[in-house]
């Protein structure tokens, strides 16, 4: 579905990704691993729309994807992820506001009644039915997480886009979120880009592993070489989820 | 106890703030009984009952010239031209800071002329302004807006400016235009540091407002104090000087209220 070809990153002459080119298949569960600095956000952010390839197209189903963030892609940041401003509710309703209400981007009367049912019920399968009118500084961590998840879901993105989105939750939070994002993504049949440095949640919750690193190594222009996909791995998740098998291992380290 | 971690109650708090209010008072009134034992006659320090005498002249008492009580027209005057210059510089600030902000190519283009214009000393441009606009009210309106709006563009169009970028990505990712963008999330969130801008301006707006009376007005609190100045009649100054510190506690205290009340997510209180 979602297709790179020959991508390359630079900022100025420092090399950031090199000649990456991958398929995503619709529905799959992509996670991104890689030592700082690899370039993992990079790549994230250029898929999102945030930033521009300096060579290299993306395509969405053929059609080269438009490079401007867009409704076709949700994300989800480690941080700063929802609006301060906005109650829990307020949060959820905006995505709909803007499309329906390109003007005022406020929604009103029965249009706003179907608005607040729909964002009650994603928020309620998210787990924060009870917290509608919080604001996202009265909840943890893992509360705000839930509540940028629900946020981005309520457009139905193609793609939902995950920058260490669990980062900075404790174990504890970190599980439940993993057993939740592994449901809506089922429930949704999303297809999702995670950026993590935990190589565990990569794991277990990926169908596929990426990993980003420097291929080759200039030792007096360290800058000079990009990092690449040095691993990509397919998993297969057997159906009691007792364990993980890797189905495949194409490393596609020199083409 | 160390001395970071003692925490006064409310009670202490206000009691605390209070001693060096009352320790100025007594120090005045000693001071001002101590010059009046060796001149019964002195104008510099008044004692506090020819204050009172003086003033009931200006408040109770209509001015037999104008027919008008003088404390209260100077009042309004002066409130009038504050409110007026502080309202208009508080809607173009919410204007430009807003574009200035949110719009990069806007900030490029009028990023420097705010610079520009806000690091000119306004009062160099009271001539030009009495020039331009006359003697009247709009020049010294002119005055406090010219004064305090470069200000606070610079420092709201800042504060947006320096909303996480995540922030308005993640706006574009729910469906968001530019337009959109400015009137859901930094509008709101530029709304509390408008206020606080506007609290900051308050002493300036006042400077300026009594520096354009002392120099051009036939009404106004600033006009009255340097008007009495030529007959050394500190019994209306100072009454005059206290009354312009508790008119600006009040307008600071109503503002900082209003901020809490409407925007109680940007002061971290329950809702």
């Amino acid at each position: 579905m979602l297709s790179l070809k020959n991508l390359w990153v630079e900022y100025g002459d420092k090399i950031v990704l090199e000649r990456i080119s991958l398929d995503i298949a619709e529905g799959s569960f992509v996670s991104i691993i890689g030592p700082s600095g690899a370039g993992k956000s990079s790549l994230l952010r250029v898929i999102l729309g945030q930033e521009r390839p300096t060579r290299g197209t993306i395509t969405l189903d053929g059609a080269p994807l438009p490079a401007e963030c867009g409704p076709d892609r949700g994300v989800v940041f480690q941080r700063y992820s929802v609006f301060p401003h906005l109650t829990v509710l307020g949060n959820t309703l905006l995505g709909l506001e803007f499309a329906q209400s390109p003007f005022t981007a406020r929604l009103f009367g029965a249009q706003r009644r179907a608005a607040v049912g729909e964002a009650e019920a994603m928020l309620a399968s998210v787990g924060l039915g009870d917290s509608l009118h919080l604001y996202p500084a009265q909840m943890s961590g893992g509360m705000q997480q839930r509540l940028a998840i629900a946020q981005a879901l309520i457009k139905r993105p193609r793609i939902l886009l995950l920058d260490e989105p669990f980062g900075a939750l404790d174990p504890g939070i970190r599980a439940d979120m993993h057993g939740l994002i592994t449901r809506l993504w089922r429930e949704h049949g999303l297809t999702i880009i995670m950026v993590t440095h935990d190589i565990k949640e990569a794991f277990s919750l990926g169908t596929r592993v990426l990993t980003l690193d420097k291929r080759r190594h200039d030792p007096h222009a360290p800058h000079r070489y990009g990092a690449a996909v040095v691993y990509d791995l397919a998993l297969r998740k057997s159906v009691d989820e007792a364990g993980i098998t890797i189905d495949a291992n194409h490393n596609n380290g020199h083409e | 106890m160390r001395w970071v971690n003692r925490r006064p109650g409310r009670g202490t708090a206000f009691l605390l703030g209070a001693v060096p209010l009352a320790v100025l008072g007594l120090t005045y009134i000693i001071a001002s009984a101590a010059r009046h034992a060796a001149n019964p006659a002195d104008k510099i320090l008044p004692l506090p009952g020819a204050m009172a005498q003086a003033m009931a002249l200006l408040v109770f008492e209509a001015d037999p010239l104008s027919g008008e009580y003088l404390f209260w027209a100077d009042t309004a005057a002066s409130l009038w031209r504050l409110g007026v210059g502080l309202g208009i510089a508080t809607i173009s600030t919410l204007l430009v800071g807003l574009v200035l902000g949110v719009l990069p190519p806007v900030r490029a283009t009028l990023g420097p002329l705010v610079t520009a214009i806000a690091v000119v000393p306004p009062i160099a441009l009271l001539p030009i302004l009495f020039i331009v606009f006359g003697l009247g009210e709009t020049a010294k309106v002119a005055l406090i807006v010219v004064g305090v709006t470069p200000f606070m563009i610079r420092d709201v169009a800042g504060h947006v400016a320096a909303l996480p970028r995540e922030q308005v990505v993640k706006a574009l990712t729910l469906g968001a235009n530019s337009w959109g963008v400015m009137l859901r999330v930094a509008l709101p969130q530029a709304m509390p540091r408008l206020i606080q801008a506007l609290r900051l301006s308050l002493g300036p707006a006042w400077v300026f407002l009594i520096s354009a009376e002392a120099i051009a007005a036939d009404v106004g609190l600033g006009y009255r104090i340097f008007l009495v100045r030529r007959y050394l009649a500190m019994d209306v100054i100072l009454p005059y000087v206290a009354w312009i510190a508790v008119l600006a506690v009040v307008i600071d205290f109503a503002l900082t209220q209003s901020s809490r009340r409407l925007f109680g997510w940007a002061h971290g209180t329950a809702h």
